[in-house]
Parts: structure tokens; C-alpha cells; sequence
């Protein structure tokens, strides 16, 4: 039961850290001169690189709000977690928890869907797909099935 | 005692004249579309009334050109703008020199207009300071501010969260106290025995998670006076 428990946590923590590293580190698209993610373009020319923050379109914005979200709500399905572990009556059903963590695999789905097809404004062809990207996609799949063991599991004693 | 005071003295005075330098403040950047017209504003701060003889210039520098050229000067009491520059027919001298304001206003906008403009102020006696720049930006169309979008996002859901949330427990909160008024007004008209488990079918009406547990409950305290 209890090693149940910690796989669980674990799943969903390591849902969570997948989803800060995808949103932090700048390596969503690159090519061997630059790298460019939600928040600014870096380009390294002759051993200097400089950083310029990123076009200021509608659409990486509304990544950029769709993956903070996605922490957002999947910390949230931690805590709430931990909180209906105790208060839940035996044999219910941790909904809620589960309901944040699917909203949050949602949010990252929209996000990486989004800039996937926007990327045709703002990616040329010689520029290929860098580890955060991969990752954010990555951490949908993993948030959406724990949050279907939360809805699917019953609180045993 | 009297070399400190004199050292002290020096000090001060050194001090205050740092003080009284003319302090020129313009906007740092200003956004504009292209055909539109943008006022570039001037003003300075200066420890003196403001003289007769104060002079205002403007400079301008275009995007990647090394040095600028003249484009205005106010001085005496009068305004010279530019006649034979890029600016010619399209500056106005739009400040008022009495209340320290040096302002121009460029007209019909194209994107050749991109630059800086510096604004240099002298208020006699007070001619030492450091002038300021604005940057001039010239667009199709204006951009979007970064994180507005981001922010009204994440605003929006977590708003309506917060609300779905505080509806929720008001809801609770509401059919638990009808409830509870009914089963305390049929407390009156029936016997003590049933009052109980209607009371508390009463309260667990209120929670539907907990509806199932009371329902199980009971289920299984029937179960046992049946054993019994």
C-alpha cells in the first residue's frame, strides 16, 4: 500500500519537475549558433552571445501562460493531494486531485500543440526541435495518466 | 579645527555644485505608427528660476549612423526649426519655455524616422549637466506589450478557479443550513426515536460524497441488527 502510495508521488513529482525544467531551461528550438525558447532568443556569433527577449506575438504569450498553468495546477494537485489523503472518507475517490492533474497535462498539450503549429512564423527550416520541447511533450502523457490513477484509485485503510 | 572646517566647506561646496547641475529629463522610448504623429517631450530640472536666456536643442541621430545633426534650437526667445533637414516642414515647436518644457511634435511619421533624439537644456547660470535621449520606434503596427497576453491568461484561470471554488462551498454552505432549518422545524412535530436517523439523512443529503458513506453506513448497521 505504502510503496503504492510513493509511486504514485513519484509519478506525479517527476510529471512536475519534467514540466519546471521544460518551461525554465532555454532549449526549445535551436540550431548550432542559437537557442530560443518561450522567454528569450539567444544567439552566440563569435564567442559572444546575446540574448534578446522574444517577439512579442499573441501566441508565445499565450504558450508562455499555458505552461505556467500547467505548473500552476499540477502543484496544486500535489498539495490537494496530500490534503484529501487524510480528510477523504475510506473507499472515496481523490476527484479533485486527479481533475488538477488531467487540467494540467491539458494545458501543456495546448501549449506544446500551440507552438508547434505557430512555429512556422517564428522557426526557420535549418533550426530543429531542442530537449524542452521534446520534454513538454513528454510530460503530458505523464501528467494525463496520473491523473487518471488519481480518479481511478480509492482511498484504502 | 579650522583646516576641517575648510575641508568641510570645500566639500560642501563641491557637493553643492554637483547639486546645482541642470538635470535634463526626456522619455526613454517612444512607440509610434507609421503616418502618425508623435510629441517628444523635454523638461529639465534646475535649481535656479528658470532665465530669460534659456536654450533648448534637439539632436538627431538615425539608426546606425555615428553622428547626428541638428534639428532644433530655442534660444532668446525664439524657436528655430528645421528648414533644410529631414524634419523640414514636418517639426513644431509645441513646449513652453517659461514652465521648462521643451517639447517638438514630428509629424506624418515614416520609417526613415527611426533614431535617437537628444534634448540638451541650459538654464544660465546653470549650463552643466548631462543631456538626455529618447529613442524614437516607428511600426506598421503597434505590437503587443510582452506578458500582457500571458498575464490576463493566467489571470482569467485562475480567476474563474477561485470562483468555481468559493461558488462551491457557498453552495454547501447553503443547502447545509436549509437543511438544517428543516429537520430543526420537523424536530418540533415528531418523537425523539426517528429524529435521529433523520437528522442525519437531513445533514447527509448536504455532502454527496459523504451521502454514499452515510449510505453505506447505514447499509451496513442494517445489516448487522438484521445479524443481530
Amino acid at each position: 500500500m505504502l510503496l503504492l502510495l510513493l509511486g504514485i508521488v513519484v509519478l506525479h513529482v517527476a510529471a512536475l519537475v519534467l514540466l519546471f525544467v521544460s518551461t525554465i531551461v532555454s532549449a526549445w528550438v535551436g540550431n548550432p549558433n542559437s537557442s530560443s525558447d518561450l522567454w528569450t532568443n539567444c544567439t552566440t556569433l563569435n564567442g559572444i552571445s546575446t540574448c534578446n527577449p522574444a517577439d512579442t506575438g499573441v501566441w508565445i504569450q499565450a504558450v508562455q501562460a499555458l505552461m505556467i498553468l500547467s505548473i500552476i495546477f499540477s502543484f496544486l494537485s500535489l498539495f490537494l493531494f496530500f490534503c484529501q489523503l487524510f480528510t477523504l472518507q475510506k473507499g472515496g475517490r481523490f476527484f479533485l486531485t486527479g481533475a488538477f492533474q488531467i487540467f494540467a497535462s491539458l494545458f501543456v498539450m495546448s501549449g506544446a500543440i500551440i507552438y508547434t503549429v505557430m512555429n512556422f512564423e517564428w522557426v526557420h527550416q535549418s533550426e530543429f526541435y531542442g530537449f524542452s520541447y521534446i520534454l513538454a511533450w513528454v510530460a503530458f502523457p505523464l501528467a494525463f495518466i496520473s491523473g487518471l490513477i488519481y480518479v481511478v484509485l480509492r482511498k484504502r485503510e | 579645527m579650522l583646516s576641517v572646517l575648510a575641508l568641510t566647506s570645500v566639500v560642501l561646496l563641491s557637493l553643492a555644485s554637483q547639486i546645482t547641475a541642470i538635470v535634463v529629463y526626456t522619455s526613454w522610448e517612444k512607440h509610434a505608427l507609421v503616418g502618425s504623429d508623435v510629441r517628444l517631450s523635454c523638461s529639465f530640472f534646475s535649481w535656479h528660476w528658470t532665465s530669460p536666456d534659456v536654450t533648448f536643442s534637439w539632436q538627431y541621430r538615425p539608426d546606425g549612423a555615428k553622428e547626428g545633426i541638428s534639428i532644433f534650437h530655442y534660444g532668446g526667445g525664439v524657436a528655430y526649426v528645421d528648414n533644410k533637414g529631414p524634419f523640414r516642414d514636418r517639426l513644431e515647436f509645441v513646449g513652453n519655455p517659461s514652465r521648462r518644457d521643451g517639447s517638438i511634435l514630428i509629424k506624418e511619421l515614416d520609417f526613415s524616422d527611426n533614431g535617437t533624439f537628444t534634448c540638451d537644456a541650459k538654464n544660465p547660470p546653470d549650463i552643466v549637466g548631462h543631456s538626455s535621449s529618447v529613442r524614437l520606434l516607428v511600426f506598421e503596427k503597434v505590437p503587443v506589450q510582452a506578458g500582457v497576453v500571458t498575464g490576463a491568461i493566467i489571470g482569467v484561470v485562475l480567476g474563474l478557479l477561485i470562483l468555481i471554488v468559493a461558488i462551491y462551498y457557498l453552495m454547501r454552505f447553503l443547502v447545509a443550513r436549509r437543511v438544517f432549518s428543516l429537520s430543526m422545524s420537523k424536530h418540533g412535530k415528531k418523537g425523539k426515536g426517528k429524529e435521529g436517523t433523520q437528522q442525519k439523512q437531513a445533514l447527509a443529503v448536504a455532502d454527496p460524497v459523504k451521502l454514499k458513506a452515510a449510505a453505506s453506513e447505514k447499509k451496513k448497521q442494517e445489516s448487522r441488527r438484521e445479524k443481530k
